[in-house]
C-alpha cells in the first residue's frame, strides 16, 4: 500500500503499522506523530495499523516565535 | 535581578514566573547569539515550534532539542502555520508530548499575509484544549469581546498583539490595547509587533502583564545587547506602571519653585 510520510510517498506492506513507517524514514528522536491530522501517542506506534493513502506527519522541535 | 523583580512575580495558570518577558528562538543568526541572547534577557520562557523533519534542514532534531535543554529555560510551543481548529489541536497534543509541558501559544492563524488570528475558530480551539488539560496561552487580536470570550472558555492568560507579526511597527492601536487592560483583569501579554524597547516599555506602562518577543530581538545588529535592552524596558514599564505615572497637564508648570526667585520683578536698567 502506498501512504504519505511527510508530503513523501512510500511503500509499505499490508497491516502496516505506525511504527514501520516512522522506521522508513528513519526518524529521528524527538519527533512526534500523527495519522489523518489525528495525534497518535508514542505508546501506540505498534498498535495503529495504517491503511492506503493515509497521511502521516512526523515533526520535531524547531525554532519558533 | 532587582528587589523589585523579586517582589513582583508573574502569575500565570498559578504558576510563578520571575520574568516579564517571553522571548522566541527564531531567526537569530545562530544557535550561539540566540543562546547568548536568552542568557542576557533571562526570559520567562523560550517558545519553540514543530515542523516535519525534512522540512528544515539542518535546524531539526537534536542541535536544538540540546540547545533548549542546555538554556533550562522554561519551554513554550506554539501552534504556528496551524490554519484551523484540528490542526491546531493536532500540534498541540504532539508539542505536549515532544516537549513534556501542558504550555501551548495557541495560534489559529486566519490569513497569510496579515498573519491575523482566526477569530471565528480561536475560541473553539483554545476551549477545546483546555478540556484537555492545556495551559493555554491564545495569539489573539486586540479585540475586546473576542479576549473576553476566550476568557469565558478558560484561557487564564490573553496574549493581544501589537501588530502583526514580525512588522516591528509597535502599538498600532493603543486606545483598544489599554480599552483592553481597562476591562480584563487576568494576565495580558503583549505578543508580536513591537520592534523597539520603548514599545515593551508603553505596554508595560499601560499595565500589561509581559511581552513576548522574538523578531525585534534576533533581528537587531546586536542581538544580545538588544535582549538586554528589551528586559531592562520590560521591567521599567513595570516599574512605571506600579509606581503611578503623573497626570498629564496642558500648560506648563514650573519645578522649581518660583518663591524666591532672584531679580524676580527686577526692572533691567
Amino acid at each position: 500500500m502506498k501512504v504519505l510520510i511527510n508530503q513523501v510517498v512510500h511503500d509499505l506492506p499490508e497491516g502496516a503499522c505506525l511504527a514501520q513507517a516512522i522506521d522508513a524514514i528513519d526518524a529521528k528522536q524527538p519527533f512526534a506523530a500523527a495519522v489523518n491530522t489525528h495525534f497518535v501517542p508514542r505508546a501506540r506506534y505498534h498498535q495503529h495499523l495504517l491503511h492506503d493513502g493515509d497521511h502521516i506527519e512526523i515533526i520535531s522541535p524547531v525554532t519558533g516565535g | 535581578m532587582t528587589a523589585q523583580t523579586n517582589d513582583d512575580p508573574l502569575f500565570l495558570y498559578g504558576q510563578r514566573f520571575e520574568s516579564r518577558l517571553l522571548l522566541g528562538t527564531s531567526r537569530y543568526p545562530s544557535p550561539t547569539l540566540l543562546a547568548a541572547a536568552v542568557q542576557r534577557a533571562s526570559p520567562a520562557m523560550v517558545t519553540a515550534s514543530l515542523r516535519r523533519q525534512t522540512a528544515v534542514a539542518g535546524e531539526t532534531g537534536k542541535p536544538f532539542w540540546q540547545l533548549l535543554k542546555d538554556l533550562n529555560v522554561p519551554v513554550l510551543p506554539n501552534t504556528a502555520g496551524c490554519h484551523g481548529i484540528q490542526e491546531a489541536i493536532t500540534t498541540a497534543q504532539m508539542a505536549r508530548e515532544v516537549f513534556e509541558t501542558d504550555w501551548i501559544k495557541l495560534e489559529v492563524i486566519g490569513d497569510d499575509y496579515t498573519l491575523q488570528p482566526d477569530t471565528l475558530n480561536l475560541v473553539t480551539a483554545a476551549e477545546q484544549l483546555i478540556r484537555d488539560g492545556f495551559k493555554v496561552l491564545p495569539y489573539t487580536t486586540d479585540d475586546l469581546v473576542l479576549c473576553q470570550r476566550l476568557v469565558d472558555v478558560g484561557c487564564q492568560a490573553v496574549m493581544p498583539w501589537a501588530a502583526p507579526i514580525g512588522t516591528g511597527k509597535g502599538p498600532i492601536n493603543p486606545y483598544a490595547m489599554r480599552l483592553l487592560r481597562e476591562r480584563l483583569s487576568v494576565p495580558l501579554i503583549v505578543d508580536a509587533g513591537l520592534g523597539r524597547p520603548s514599545h515593551a516599555c508603553s505596554v508595560m506602562e499601560w499595565g500589561f502583564d509581559a511581552v513576548l518577543l522574538n523578531t525585534a530581538v534576533a533581528l537587531a545588529q546586536d542581538p544580545v545587547a538588544m535582549a538586554g535592552a528589551f528586559a531592562s524596558a520590560t521591567q521599567a514599564g513595570r516599574v512605571a506602571y506600579l509606581s503611578g505615572t503623573m497626570t498629564e497637564q496642558e500648560s506648563a508648570q514650573p519645578s522649581t519653585p518660583v518663591l524666591g526667585t532672584p531679580f524676580w520683578h527686577h526692572t533691567a536698567n
